[in-house]
């Protein structure tokens, strides 16, 4: 059966100017460069990968919010329509997104009853008596009180305000739910409370969600793939537990050390010299090899290809099998 | 940086022939100078020969050319009433006119700069609420209701001051003075207002934290941060000194630029308005240009590069 | 490495009250805490339990809404009430403070070498070529490559960690005998964090300097820390060594935190959040605080707050049912 979401080869360039403006030369910034992943219905991809990865550039993508430069999005089959089009509106029905700051994605003044009806209003859809108990249901099924309805978000606390966000996305029976680290701005207490809604959703639902974050941890409890990225581009892809428990690329196995834990003994920690480069200077071959302990020559010449390794995994990397 | 200005300037140019233009067409379609400067009773023939004499009987877009000619070559056409060149009677009350202003706008900054510095660090606090009020009040009183009450004052009553008129050394002071109110009380409000911003931020914290004494603190990290917003309307204020004491000028009968304007209007005397209005909007346009400028010296943030998507 | 000769900073009864206009809201009710020398102490908690707020009222740094009580000792003195001009010599001094976003800590018109220059000028008197010397010896300290010209640079100019590393040698400008980090690295990037965090314990190593990591992830406070205080709404709910914590939580807010981290090795389990939301400090119940997220509560849990016990030699609960 063909995926719910296919994402071949996307990529996206910007130009950019290096140095002072007026003067500087003119420079290409690619966000992101060739990523290609598939999402099946009621299944979870987990994007994860540090400032300047182009994750955030991806979800955009996917939902056609930003023009690709290159490569195809295709929902259900079909192509993803250029934005603003009415063909295009059809289906973003069915892709909504999920944003950090829920107090930023909340309009301040309106009340939450009339937020989460709004996109049953935007695609005329019922009257506003459905609307409205279909608004009701909704906060029900997130774990809300009817008397929330007439509240404003400015009254409700961080974890309240991301289920109305929750609510008001899944209004329109969406199949597919883009979240952009729709947790981290929350405490801790309450981010348990929240993945355990979108875990019971998904299965009650049927939903498919591509999550980004940069919590690694949280990106393991609800994902059925994860997939790494660095400098616009996937260096490893693969079943989540696999992945962390013997990460095979070298990004990815300081990525997994990095995680400050408990449990030190257990795992060495490897710390990567250096910054995350800046995306203007990707370093030619692997994008990855000036802050790489392993690298030879060929990593410094020939970018390496996302291939599948022997246990179903796909990693960027020249020399997966040896450092695994 | 040179491209920088060289748009900059080209947007001026282009902001300067917008206001001629708009200014010429306006003050062509809204009266006959004849009429007025002859006044009504005169007879037809004169009229016509006055019309035909300035050229207001050709089409209006011929005279707008023929106007934009002139003014390439520096001749911006002769006062309907005496016939002198219009520059040179603009020119001639320029020194009038910045007598006042420039005075009012050191009083503006001398005193509006520093209440609202005070008002910001002692927020809350009696003298911070009193600076306010009198703020408020000093910026929603219309000048020359305010330049009323002062004559009223200090000339009518006390007797101390002139209230009309240029003659002495102390006729100036009022005119000033009145200028000067409105704009030190919103200078002293924005300034309170980009401080309090810029208190709040977490740099303030971390000089305190730092161990640096506070006044240290506001004189070296604070300032700087807060001038920048600060300059905006100081520049504009620059930008007013030529026009913006018409009404002043006009209750107090100071001969500046603001009473050749208003009765230059009244007269449908078109050179010598739509000279005032060049020289109006050449110098917004110019302090507009050096508040940008001096934006990029003052925060360093402004001076880097950018991007486009593809 | 000295043996440590007993507390450096000593907090008693430290309350922090502040002045909203229409009314007083208590925001610390109590806290003790002790500092020896060269230990690493770990403060965790969510948003809003007062962790912050209890080092920026010990270096007087809250503001003039806010009334500080009880007692932060240092040396002999009492930092609470003191001068001003007493605190501004402690401040960068003896106790220096590190804080969350880096990039919006430094001022964003000054150079890094001004800002490093004017704490080297502030503590150590340095000025001219020999503070230029000493800034460059800093940034390297502090693993800044190319150190000359950043002293040119200015905050835009650098990441987000760079920055933080910045921050850090201008804490150790002033030879501090503490260094307070608060959420040193909760916005930058986990393999940053993992740079910062290994820095911080170097340092450490090398100077003997003493360290409050204050951070809402029990995971950074695990790794870089010996003992750990868990706040809960202006209190300190349990204080123990960093192992006791993670094999023997004693109260059921930490055993609550715990439960609701999914890890990274071993099997996937469910996630147990804890249930309800962190009380308002304007609207706290009465009696123990947590009581109405509790799932171990009795009448009596909502009678008093619970008193502080020690239930080891080094592990102290504020809970009457550990």
């Amino acid at each position: 059966m063909t995926a719910l979401l296919e994402v071949s080869n996307l990529s996206r360039i910007y130009d950019v100017r290096r140095g002072a403006w007026p003067f500087g030369r003119l420079a290409a910034l690619h966000a992101v460069d060739g990523v290609s992943f598939d999402l099946a219905a009621g299944r979870t991809l987990g994007l994860v990968g540090e400032s300047g990865c182009g994750k955030t550039t991806t979800a955009k993508l996917v939902l056609g919010l930003v023009p690709a430069t290159g490569g195809e999005v295709r929902i259900g089959g079909e192509s993803l329509p250029a934005a603003g089009t009415p063909a295009w509106r059809a289906l973003r029905r069915r892709m909504q997104m999920v944003y950090q700051d829920p107090l930023g994605a909340l309009d301040r003044r309106l009340s939450v009853g009339r937020q989460v009806m709004e996109p049953l209003a935007i695609h005329d859809i019922g009257n506003p008596a459905d609307r409205r108990e279909k608004a009701l249901a909704m906060l029900d099924a997130v774990g809300l009180a009817p008397h929330h309805f007439d509240r404003f978000p400015h009254e409700l606390s961080g974890g309240q305000r991301q289920r109305i966000v929750l609510a008001r996305a899944l209004m329109l029976d969406p199949q597919l739910l883009v979240c952009d680290e729709p947790i981290s701005a929350l405490d801790v207490s309450i981010q348990a409370q929240v993945v355990n809604l979108l875990l019971a959703l998904q299965q009650k639902l049927g939903l498919a969600y591509l999550f980004i974050s940069h919590d690694l941890r949280m990106v393991r409890q609800v994902s059925h793939q994860v997939a790494v990225m660095y400098l616009g581009r996937i260096v490893e892809q693969g079943d989540p537990d696999r992945l962390f428990a013997a990460p095979a690329h070298p990004y990815t196995q300081a990525l997994v050390s990095a995680i400050p834990t408990h449990a030190r003994a257990k795992r060495q920690r490897v710390v990567l010299p250096g910054e995350p480069p800046n995306p203007v200077d990707r370093p030619a071959g692997c994008a990855f090899h000036p802050r790489c302990r392993h690298a030879v020559a060929r990593c410094r010449v020939e970018t390496p290809e996302l291939r599948s390794l022997a246990d179903g995994r796909r990693a960027a990397c020249h020399l997966a099998e040896q450092i695994a | 940086m040179l491209r920088y200005l060289a748009g900059r300037l080209l947007r001026a140019i282009l902001t300067i022939f917008l206001v001629i233009t708009f200014a010429f067409f306006v003050l062509h379609l809204s009266g006959d100078p004849a009429m007025m400067i002859l006044s009504a009773d005169a007879p037809p023939e004169s009229i016509k020969a006055f019309r035909e004499a300035w050229g207001l009987d050709r089409p209006l877009w011929q005279q707008f050319l023929a106007y934009l000619f002139h003014a390439l070559q520096g001749d911006l056409g002769n006062s309907m009433r005496d016939g002198r060149p219009a520059i040179q009677l603009v020119l001639e009350r320029v020194p009038a006119t910045l007598a006042i202003t420039v005075p009012a706008f050191a009083l503006k900054l001398l005193i509006g700069i520093p209440a609202g510095i005070y008002a910001a660090l002692h927020r809350n606090s009696l003298a911070d609420r009193l600076t306010m009020m009198v703020s408020v009040a000093g910026f929603t009183v219309p000048s020359f209701v305010l330049a009323l009450v002062l004559v009223l004052v200090f000339s009518v009553q006390l007797g101390w001051l002139p209230s009309a008129g240029s003659d002495s050394a102390t006729s100036a002071i009022l005119p000033i003075v009145t200028l000067g109110a409105a704009g030190a009380a919103i200078l002293a409000r924005f300034t309170r207002s980009a401080m309090l911003e810029v208190l709040g931020q977490p740099y303030i914290r971390a000089a305190s934290a730092k161990g640096l004494q506070w006044r240290k603190v506001v004189v070296e990290h604070a300032l700087p941060n807060a001038a920048i917003p600060t300059t905006t309307i100081v520049g504009f204020m620059v930008g007013t000194l030529i026009a913006g004491a018409v009404v002043v000028e006009t209750v107090f009968a100071w001969p500046g630029i603001g009473r050749l304007l208003v009765s230059s209007v009244s007269n449908r005397d078109l050179a010598v308005v739509q000279a005032i209005l060049l020289l109006v909007a050449a110098t917004m346009v110019t302090s507009n240009i050096i508040v940008d400028v001096l934006y990029g010296w003052l925060d360093p943030r402004l001076r880097r590069g950018g991007s486009r998507g593809r | 490495m000295a043996e440590s000769t007993g507390a450096l900073v000593s907090l008693q009864g430290l309350t922090v009250d502040f002045d909203t206009g229409k009314r007083i809201v208590r925001a610390l009710h109590g806290i003790d805490l002790e500092v020896r020398r060269g230990e690493a102490l770990g403060l965790v908690g969510e948003s809003g339990c007062g962790k912050s707020v209890t080092w920026l009222a010990a270096l007087g740094l809250l503001g003039n809404r806010a009334r500080i009580g009880g007692e932060v000792r240092l040396d002999d003195r009492n930092l609470v009430g003191a001068p001003v001009a007493e605190l501004e010599r402690v401040r960068g001094r003896r106790i220096a403070m590190i804080f969350q976003d880096p990039s919006s800590s430094l001022n964003p018109v000054h150079r890094i070498g001004r800002q490093l220059g004017e704490a080297l000028r502030l503590h150590r008197g340095l000025d001219g070529k020999a503070a230029e010397a000493e800034a460059r010896r800093l940034l390297d300290r502090v693993h800044i490559a190319d150190a000359q010209r950043r002293l040119g640079d200015y905050p835009h100019e650098l990441s987000g960690g760079m920055n933080q590393r910045v921050m850090i040698a201008m804490a150790l400008a002033g030879q501090p005998d503490l260094l307070i980090a608060d959420e040193p690295t909760t916005a930058l990037d986990a393999t940053v964090q993992a740079q910062i965090l290994e820095l911080l314990g170097e340092i450490r190593r090398d100077s003997g300097m003493a360290l409050v990591l204050i951070s809402h992830d029990l995971g950074v406070v695990a790794e870089n820390t010996d003992r750990v205080c868990v706040m809960y709404a202006g209190r300190i709910v349990e204080d123990a060594p960093i192992d006791t914590v993670f094999e023997e939580p004693a109260h059921p807010y930490t055993r609550g935190l715990l439960a609701a981290l999914p890890e990274l090795d071993g099997p996937r389990r469910a996630l147990t959040p804890i249930a309800g939301v962190v009380p308002e400090p304007s609207n706290l119940p009465p009696g123990c605080s947590f009581a109405p997220r509790c799932e171990r509560r009795i009448e009596a849990c909502e009678a008093a707050p619970p008193p502080s016990t020690a239930l080891a030699a080094h592990h102290r609960v504020a809970c009457i049912r550990a």
